[in-house]
């Protein structure tokens, strides 16, 4: 208002005229500060916006790359089908909406025309099924069984099938080379869920709808690298969905191929094996329940001593990878999952769980020596071990004197270890230990030895097994208190006055608890896979190979190969001797021990086999076999559940995967040309220079093969018991077991087993 | 053409050579306001290649040649021109004489829209087809008629010395002026062109120095108008999705408020410094209708992002300080009158038109001043320009 000119103007004009000026100028600021907002501030999400408006993806699925084993053969591949599809897009372009060539189409591939309209219509709220749920820029597949014949016509007319095309596509397909099976090591497909689908939109990897992903095992652990990179094509789309441009290609990268370190053929050995110690242990008479045994359950691990590579792994009860494939039908998936089902799903080397047993007592003894006791001491064998009224038998009652740990180790000695635990167990401190006074040796080692942990196996979902220490049990008696004070009772049935004694004192550490947990029993919980750790490192002089069966990934083109280096993750807590001492005892256990019976005949001069057995009680169960053993090269764990004794249930099953391998024939000679594997497979099968890897072909069934000779075996009594041998050294003796105290375990102990 | 001010007598004296006549001191040329012409220039030229744009590819529309909308809106701008030059010729004041007539053209003009000789175009009777591709929309011209009425009749015994403000009954008789052709474009019905008409007739009234009391009563008489006009359901039902989209930016963004959506996105999408031109998938992919006409904004804040959308309201501020400078600094209440109304036309039809891509307003059909396709409006806004070069060139120069 300063600069009024002399226009002889009102001053009321004036300052409205200036008013108008604020006002127009600061409307025009409010444009500017909304177009920041929209622009800068809210930009990127605009931009989000706009690109989801008009920009749709065409993917190309990507192969998915083969799962092989160590020579090459492949467990996992895929089988190429014909799928015919129809591109929606070019049909819509036609006069009449491609009808008369969806006519034509159905009539060359046998279907009818309502058929193949329903199966590229668009599924929206009104439409029910059949009809097309993706994208409807994808090609939408009419028939995956399509004929060679079928396609030819209509490739070689493809002026007459306008948006039409039969491409040969890979589905995923078992092989099961040899007979082998593999299937909770494999794992399996299932189609990608909406969400999953949702969730890689954006990615540089998003998901067909008709995609497969890898749900467990290697399909699951090594998904993103057999997956590949599907191809996308973007296209830039106006308003009405036509095409306006190609924004952005990139071509499929197929899966790269994942060499493991499984022998299909040993793989296939031990799966036969374990069916059939499985299936022997179910003739046997137990004469605890007063039935067969049920022998539900099973596992065997075969494991390169030395690096900790999976030679074999089987699970049982088993399945047919097969029936993933193509879409699992509700009835088998039912099958395979349901509340009646035996859980075939289940990887039972590593993810079955049970208390161990004798073979436990490596642990104790490497707890003791570590404690500070001798190795070569003398501890009394006795036949039982009281403690406050409580009686501990030894398994078989039987009483060998003072003997060594080595000794104690080869006979399965329980009370020597009860003795041990007894007296740590007091000198720190007994029931009301002083704060940080316990050195709990026993349970330190245990964790030492990796146990409580997984192993951190290359397949998903492992679980830790448990080590009943103080602190498990303090968590474990909050946890549960308030059950067991409720339905304890002082005077009541067995169950109630263990509820009793629990809610009472179970936060602590008592005397019996420890004493069982020496010989593996109790709470104790570990994995066949952590055993082969464990008895793989003793063998190998003392370290813990992170078990693997992944061995390398090879580029689809074979030009990347990225191996994958075997791995420890710690050390046995034991000097040389002490190890030297243990692999010695653990020798005599095959040669004299409980599990000699079942290695007549065998060459221990030329391979020297190490092995302990279990037999681990679970209330309410029949007893769980275990046996670990080792050679020089491989550490071999097989482990069924209600079967009875270590070495009675899989004594032989183990002797002949190792005869498998080495090629051990029924007169103790070794023939190399029949052995599977005398020395680990150091090197990768070859890649050729296109990429793809050379497999050997398996002939017939090594298990087979292998059976000749076990039956030869038999014959001369090289695993069954001789007369004089039916003694309670080799027997499992029940009257005497019911009198050893172990702790029921109500529920948990039914849910525990493998 | 010369003003009073002019020394050089015509026949007397050495002659200038004419280009540096035109540049002489006092000359036209000198005293044109050069800012508001270049960025009116400017806007225009933002425009043209806006719309080429936002046409090149919409076949249905631009009848194969995606020229075809580049060159019709070149001959607008070259008309427009030719308008605001001959405006200038004429001058404002000799335009005051031929108010009369072309007040009564333009009202003609639309009640020609009514009759059978218009066309309806999105919901709005508002167009007469001329043939050849060529159509014209009269009410356009009524902003500029109503503008020189109202303030002939305003400032008539004002700038005659016979009182200070228009009176009462002049008051009066101007708003009756403006009134008819108000009820004639409600009928059609165009809310938009109501709207701006019921603005101009307020800044006229503000700069005429007319009493408070008309200016307050016209503010209330507008919004007893748009409750009246709500309660009566005189809109149609499209005009009431736009303000329910309004209401509800997240409505039905496939139907009633697609519009407002896709514009959002696509002004949003531009960033700081837009996709380049040509280069804005929601234009090159028509997400947005009537993209080249009332979403021009919208190719804008797409193709040139911050920089280039924020540069046209900058030019658009530079276009109506300007105005308001000429608004403010004429001796004549008539040319303050004409400047203030036009000051009011532009704002508001400025603000409402990139509001209205911007979220912040409802939208109406109104085209971006200088910016947005259409012949009609953009011989319309030249003329303005051309009226307030005229004020400018013809006032007396300040000391």
């Amino acid at each position: 208002m300063t600069n009024i000119p002399e226009t002889g103007r009102t001053p009321r004009v004036q300052t409205r005229l200036v008013v108008i000026q604020i006002l127009v100028l600061s409307l025009l600021g409010t444009l500017g500060g909304r177009l920041w907002y929209l622009q800068i501030r809210e930009g990127a999400q605009y931009q989000k916006e706009a690109s989801g408006n008009h920009v749709q993806q065409v993917v190309q699925p990507a192969v998915r790359g083969s799962i092989l084993d160590a020579r090459g053969v492949p467990l996992a591949d895929n089988e190429t089908r014909l799928v015919v599809s129809a591109s929606r897009t070019d049909l819509l372009k036609q006069k009449d909406d491609g009808k008369a060539v969806l006519t034509k189409l159905a009539g060359v591939l046998g279907m009818r025309p309502q058929e193949v309209t329903q199966k590229v219509r668009l599924c929206d709220a009104k439409t029910p099924q059949p009809c097309w749920n993706g994208s409807p820029y994808q090609p939408i597949p009419i028939t995956d069984e399509a004929t060679p014949k079928q396609a030819l016509q209509i490739r070689e007319r493809s002026e007459d099938f306008p948006g039409i095309t039969a491409e040969p596509e890979a589905v995923r397909s078992y092989p099961g080379p040899g007979k082998s099976n593999t299937a909770q090591v494999l794992g399996y497909l299932s189609p990608v869920t909406d969400d999953e689908v949702q969730q890689a939109k954006d990615t540089a990897s998003p998901y067909l709808r008709s995609d497969m992903v890898g749900r467990s095992g290697l399909e699951r652990q090594y998904d993103p690298a057999l997956r590949g990179k599907a191809g996308v094509t973007r296209y830039e789309v106006d308003n009405l969905g036509r095409v306006i441009g190609k924004a952005k290609s990139d071509a499929a990268e197929p899966g790269s191929n994942l060499v493991t370190s499984i022998d299909a053929r040993v793989q296939r050995v031990a799966e036969y094996e374990l069916d059939k110690a499985m299936k022997a242990a179910r003739q046997q008479y137990d004469k605890i329940t007063g039935t067969n045994y049920k022998a539900d359950s099973g596992a065997v691990v075969v494991m390169e001593a030395k690096t900790g590579r999976i030679v074999a792994m089987a699970s049982a009860p088993t399945y047919d990878p097969n029936v993933w494939v193509g879409g699992i039908s509700a009835k088998d998936y039912k099958a395979l999952t349901g509340k009646n089902s035996d859980y075939p799903l289940l990887n039972r080397a590593t993810q079955g769980q049970s208390a161990p047993g004798s073979t436990f007592k490596v642990v104790s003894t490497a707890a003791a020596v570590q404690a500070g006791y001798d190795f070569n001491g003398n501890y009394p064998c006795t036949s039982s071990y009281s403690v406050g009224g409580q009686v501990f038998k030894n398994f078989e009652g039987e009483n060998f004197g003072p003997i060594s740990l080595g000794k104690a180790l080869e006979v399965s000695c329980d009370t020597v270890f009860y003795g041990l635990a007894d007296s740590e167990w007091k000198r720190d401190g007994g029931i009301n230990p002083k704060k940080g006074q316990p050195k709990d040796w026993f349970f330190k080692t245990a964790h030492q030895f990796g146990l409580g942990k997984r192993t951190g196996i290359d397949l998903p979902n492992e679980v830790t097994g448990r080590v009943p220490d103080r602190q498990w049990k303090l968590d474990y008696w909050k946890a549960n208190k308030d059950t067991w004070c409720k339905s304890g009772k002082k005077n009541g049935t067995y169950v109630e006055k263990i509820f009793y004694e629990n809610c009472l004192e179970g936060n602590k550490m008592r005397e019996g608890d420890e004493i069982n947990y020496s010989i593996g029993q109790g709470d104790t919980l570990l994995t066949p896979i952590q055993e082969a750790v464990i008895y793989g490192a003793i063998s190998n002089g003392g370290t813990m190979y992170t078990p693997t069966i992944g061995k390398a990934i090879v580029s689809a083109d074979g030009k990347h190969v990225s191996e994958i280096k075997p791995r420890s993750h710690g050390k046995l807590p034991i000097t040389k001797a002490t190890r030297d001492m243990m692999d010695e005892a653990l020798a005599a256990v095959t040669t004299r021990g409980t599990a000699a019976w079942k290695f007549n005949g065998w060459p221990q001069n030329k391979i020297p086999l190490h092995a302990k057995t279990g037999t681990a009680e679970v209330y309410g169960k029949q007893t769980t076999s275990w046996l670990a053993s080792y050679s020089k090269d491989y550490s071999v764990i097989m482990t069924i559940s209600q079967a009875g004794t270590g070495s009675g249930a899989s004594g032989e099953a183990v002797r002949n995967i190792y005869s498998a391998m080495y090629g051990v024939q029924a007169d103790g000679s070794i023939d190399n040309k029949k052995a599977l594997l005398p020395t680990p497979e150091k090197s990768l099968p070859k890649i050729q220079p296109d990429g793809t890897i050379a497999a050997p072909k398996i002939p017939g069934d090594p298990a087979k093969d292998q059976e000749k000779i076990a039956k030869e075996v038999a014959q001369q009594g090289g695993t069954t018991a001789p007369d004089d041998q039916q003694t309670p050294a080799t027997t499992p003796s029940p009257t005497d077991n019911r009198n050893t105290r172990r702790r029921p375990r109500g529920r948990r102990g039914r849910g525990r087993t493998a | 053409m010369t003003g009073a001010n002019n020394f050089s007598v015509s026949g007397y004296g050495p002659q200038r050579a004419g280009w540096t006549r035109l540049f002489a001191r006092d000359s036209v040329a000198r005293r044109l306001d050069w800012p508001m012409l270049l960025a009116a220039l400017a806007l225009s030229a933002i425009g043209t290649a806006l719309v080429f744009s936002a046409t090149r590819n919409r076949t249905e529309i631009n009848q194969g040649d995606p020229h075809y909308f580049l060159v019709r809106q070149l001959m607008n701008i070259g008309i427009g021109l030719a308008l605001m030059v001959g405006t200038v010729w004429l001058g404002h004041r000799a335009l005051r004489n031929a108010v009369p007539i072309l007040y009564g053209a333009s009202v003609f003009g639309i009640l020609l829209v009514l009759t059978p000789l218009g066309a309806t175009i999105n919901g709005s009777r508002n167009w007469i087809v001329l043939g050849g591709g060529f159509s014209l929309q009269p009410s356009e011209f009524v902003k500029i008629t109503i503008i020189l009425g109202m303030a002939m009749m305003l400032a008539a015994r004002v700038d005659a010395g016979d009182r200070t403000y228009p009176d009462h009954r002049t008051v009066l008789q101007s708003l009756g002026l403006a009134a008819v052709p108000i009820l004639i474009v409600l009928l059609m019905p165009d809310l938009g062109t109501v709207l701006v008409l019921v603005t101009i007739i307020l800044g006229v009234l503000l700069a005429s120095g007319a009493s408070n009391r008309w200016v307050f009563g016209l503010l209330i008489a507008g919004t007893l108008g748009c409750v009246a006009i709500w309660q009566l359901h005189i809109l149609d039902d499209y005009q009431i999705n736009r303000f329910a989209a309004f209401a509800n930016p997240s409505l039905d963004p496939a139907g009633v408020g697609y519009n407002t959506n896709q514009a959002r996105i696509a002004i949003g999408s531009g960033g700081l410094t837009g996709a380049g031109l040509f280069h804005g998938s929601q234009t090159t992919g028509q997400f947005v209708p009537e993209q080249q006409t009332d979403f021009v904004f919208t190719v804008a804040g797409e193709e040139l992002g911050f920089a280039g959308a924020g540069l046209i309201i900058l030019l658009l501020g530079v276009v109506l300080w300007r105005a308001c400078r000429i608004a403010r600094e004429t001796t004549e209440l008539y040319g303050t009158v004409v400047a203030a109304g036009i000051v009011a036309w532009f704002a508001f039809q400025a603000f409402e038109n990139i509001g209205m891509t911007l979220g912040i307003m409802p939208v109406t059909g109104l085209p971006l001043p200088f910016v947005s396709y259409g012949g009609s409006s953009m011989f319309a806004v030249w003329v303005a320009v051309g009226l307030l070069q005229s004020i400018q060139v013809q006032r007396p120069m300040s000391a």
